[in-house]
């Protein structure tokens, strides 16, 4: 067992062949993405609907997708060391208040640490129950959710009451943390997207929200998860992490204290999803108010589930769910020109398995993609309501799909007992 | 081991696990700079009558609740999703109420077998998920949480009644209002008639669980699903009636307060009894008996602390702590006195096989 204690890039046998089928992968995602933009882009022109991609649609959607995203990062950190982690959404409640308290005496650098700290306090009490009480994870996540939920309701009402700016349920009027403008590229980037040329417009407008006004917090968000895949996969500590997760027994055999491995990714995971919660009280909106997580550590976990228990899956489920989530606030008729989107998206993957002589899938796709072009054809605009269930139906229909492609770590939710099999 | 020490064993986990929350409790209120000798003699004054009545309606919600989550628990299933099945069982059961298609008696009879039939649906979906397409029914009870919740907003918003600033269902006649039975004063309020569905919810489960072979094979499946499917149990049809029955229980939950003092679905519906049971569920170690203790437990605590906002600077929101607490402490604390049991068990017995005499291998003790 080598392996165990050598980086997994070291050179071997499989390395040329798993180079190539690396590069085929991302070719293939490359492709993807690129007529992903493409068939947006026409069906922005088809409806005239230039919400769809507009520079302000992008960047809300940004700054939604950032707290999902850390969440389920975090979520990824407890679950490959196999700890399933219910309680992200207590953790993330605590950072917001953490972030509040911390922003308002020490400036939102510090806040941002608070956030951390806090977040961490509920990983660290998740890691006492389930590692060394051995406690079930789902009851020991429902209970740090009761927990977190009530411990901000009552240290907001306990310490903000009688602040500038703060309430009982609130403290607003926070600082920021700074705002990143490239110069020169965000000023053409956003003269380009004004024009709604065909494709280049709606490139222009990613490109316009990445380099304009950039919350620094949003640029730490996306360092973490690089830092994080880069931890987690490419490091002998991460190895050493994710294998605690699927044989603990054979990685404490291997001289490996599966405890503090275990302790450590879970306070990791609660700092994660605590610096989720604080981009909502300094980013998302302009301070902290109670029940401002509204669920987003639970869709984090979906995320990652989505994302079958990797970071780049998981990005994409946050982006797909933070999408979502901001078309919905803003205008009505864009989340009508989704279900275009979701249609010939629906219909294209139906002549794929056709081609693939999958037909019953084809015919299954095809008639779920026809319902959506007649819902599209037949009616005006879509109920914001179900614009925002978008997310948990996406992620039922993604699980009913591909449960069985789906693989979480094998010793994921499982209690580990030093010296016991079982 | 004699009676009174397995009662003293049984008892010693609850009780451990409330005096760690008391203590813990205790502490955030004092780190805080209130006191806590304030919050510990509200909580433990005598409840006013009204108080009295309170605790016992809200006892029979907790405790439907609580139910709906264990059954599902007793086969390590776990049905986080019992607050969308009500959710929706509420609206759907209100609605029809409402719209007065039948009356008087028939008008509470149908409204409550279809708010079952609705909650057993909505589980059902995540149960059939979980056998045919292997979803975890912890996530997609938490999607269907949330989608319920949505559904209803819409619903409620769209087809509802709206007053000012509110939105409610239509209220249902006087001849399908129950009013219950008044114990004290008139002022005081009455226990809700529904309330006795708790009862008799509480006495069916433990009859289905231990009188019958369903039950049987449920418990069998919660224990060792292993053991379960080698003497014949089917493991997909236990998981999709369980799910069934959970549900349909949940789907009751909040009728006792309907028919009793809301009259309709709106600002008068009680939202979160579907977390509050899976707490309560877990600190009743998922018995009937255990679980009533539990109920009123919450109930009292959450009635009591609502004295706090009058009478001291105290947050009522301690009182989530104090319950989150007792939770996390309460399974601790059982899977401490596991340990210990097992500790002391395999002592007894290393004891026993020394005093017959010296052993004849040497034996490598785990």
């Amino acid at each position: 067992m080598s392996t165990m204690t050598k980086p997994p890039e070291a050179p071997g046998p499989s390395t040329p062949a798993r180079m190539m089928r690396a590069r085929q992968f991302s070719r293939l995602w490359l492709l993807l993405s690129i007529g992903a933009i493409v068939m947006v882009s026409l069906v922005r022109v088809i409806t005239d609907a230039n919400g769809l991609t507009s520079t302000g649609t992008i960047r809300a959607a940004m700054i939604a997708t950032c707290p999902i995203l850390m969440a389920g990062i975090g979520g990824l950190w407890s679950e490959r060391a196999g700890v399933v982690n219910i309680g992200l959404e207590g953790q993330m409640i605590l950072g917001t208040w953490g972030a509040g308290y911390f922003t308002y005496f020490y400036g939102p650098w510090i806040g941002i640490l608070g956030a951390a700290l806090l977040g961490a306090v509920g990983g660290l009490l998740h890691a006492l129950a389930t590692v060394t009480f051995g406690v079930d994870h789902i009851v020991s996540g429902v209970a740090i959710n009761i927990i977190g939920l009530g411990a901000s309701k009552f240290l907001a009402e306990a310490y903000f009451k009688d602040l500038e700016g703060g309430g009982i349920k609130q403290l607003t009027g926070l600082d920021t943390p700074t705002r990143i403008t490239v110069p020169g590229l965000s000023d053409a980037a956003t003269s380009i997207a004004g024009h709604h040329w065909f494709v280049v417009s709606d490139v222009a407008s990613f490109v316009a929200a990445l380099t304009t006004s950039v919350s620094a917090y949003t640029v730490l968000a996306a360092i973490l998860v690089v830092a994080s895949a880069w931890i987690l996969w490419r490091t002998s500590f991460g190895l050493r992490l994710r294998s605690c997760g699927e044989n603990p027994a054979a990685t404490e055999s291997l001289g490996v204290n599966v405890y503090l491995y275990k302790y450590a990714a879970v306070t990791t995971s609660g700092a994660l999803a605590g610096l989720g919660g604080g981009y909502l009280a300094l980013v998302s909106s302009s301070g902290f108010t109670t029940g401002q997580t509204n669920g987003r550590g639970y869709i984090g976990l979906a995320a990652m589930i989505f994302g079958n228990w990797r970071p780049g899956g998981t990005t994409a489920g946050a982006l797909l769910f933070g999408y979502t989530d901001s078309l919905q606030l803003r205008d009505s008729s864009s989340v009508h020109a989704l279900l275009l989107v979701v249609a010939i998206g629906l219909l294209a993957v139906a002549v794929l398995r056709l081609v693939q002589k999958k037909t019953v899938a084809a015919g299954a796709l095809a008639l779920i993609g026809a319902a959506f072009l007649l819902w599209y054809l037949t009616t005006d605009e879509v109920p914001r309501e179900f614009a925002g269930m978008t997310p948990y139906v996406a992620t039922l229909l993604v699980l009913a799909l591909a449960a069985q492609r789906l693989r979480m770590p094998a010793a994921d939710g499982m209690r580990y007992r030093r010296g016991q099999s079982i | 081991m004699t009676l009174l020490r397995r009662i003293g064993t049984a008892l010693l986990a609850p009780v451990g696990a409330i005096v760690v929350a008391m203590i813990i409790t205790s502490v955030v209120i004092s780190a805080s700079g209130s006191s806590a000798g304030d919050f510990w003699s509200i909580i433990f004054s005598q409840p006013s009558s009204r108080a009295i009545v309170n605790i016992i309606n809200q006892t029979s919600l907790i405790y439907i609740s609580a139910l709906a989550a264990a059954i599902g628990f007793r086969m390590n299933l776990f049905n986080i999703g019992v607050e969308g099945q009500y959710t929706l069982a509420s609206y759907v059961a209100a609605t029809l109420a409402g719209a007065a298609v039948f009356s008087g008696i028939l008008n509470i009879v149908i409204p409550l077998i279809v708010a079952v039939l609705v909650g057993a649906a909505w589980a059902g979906i995540a149960g059939l998920l979980k056998v045919t397409r292997g979803v975890s029914e912890v996530i997609s009870t938490i999607m269907l949480n949330a989608i319920a919740v949505t559904l209803v907003g819409y619903l409620l918003n769209k087809y509802g009644v709206h007053e000012g600033n509110g939105v409610r269902s239509k209220v249902i006649d006087a001849g399908s209002q129950l009013k219950g039975w008044y114990f004290f004063d008139r002022p005081d309020g009455p226990v809700w008639t529904l309330s006795v569905l708790a009862i008799f919810l509480g006495v069916g489960f433990w009859v289905l669980l231990n009188k019958t072979r369903f039950g049987f094979d449920l418990r069998a499946t919660g224990m060792s699903q292993s053991a379960a499917i080698a003497s014949g149990v089917n493991v997909k049809k236990m998981v999709i009636v369980s799910m069934l029955l959970s549900g349909g229980i949940a789907g009751l939950i909040w009728m006792p307060s309907f028919y009793g003092s809301g009259h309709s679905y709106g600002t008068a519906f009680q939202a979160g009894l579907g977390f509050t049971g899976i707490a309560v569920a877990l600190l009743g170690r998922n018995q009937p008996v255990g679980i009533v203790f539990g109920a009123a437990l919450f109930a009292f605590l959450n009635e009591q602390s609502n004295r706090l906002t009058l009478e001291t600077d105290i947050s009522v929101n301690v009182v989530q702590i104090t319950q989150g607490t007792i939770v996390l402490a309460v399974v601790v604390a059982y899977e401490v006195v596991r340990r210990l049991t097992a500790q002391r068990e395999q002592r007894n017995v290393a004891q026993k096989l020394d005093a017959q005499g010296p052993r004849e291998t040497e034996e490598v003790t785990a």
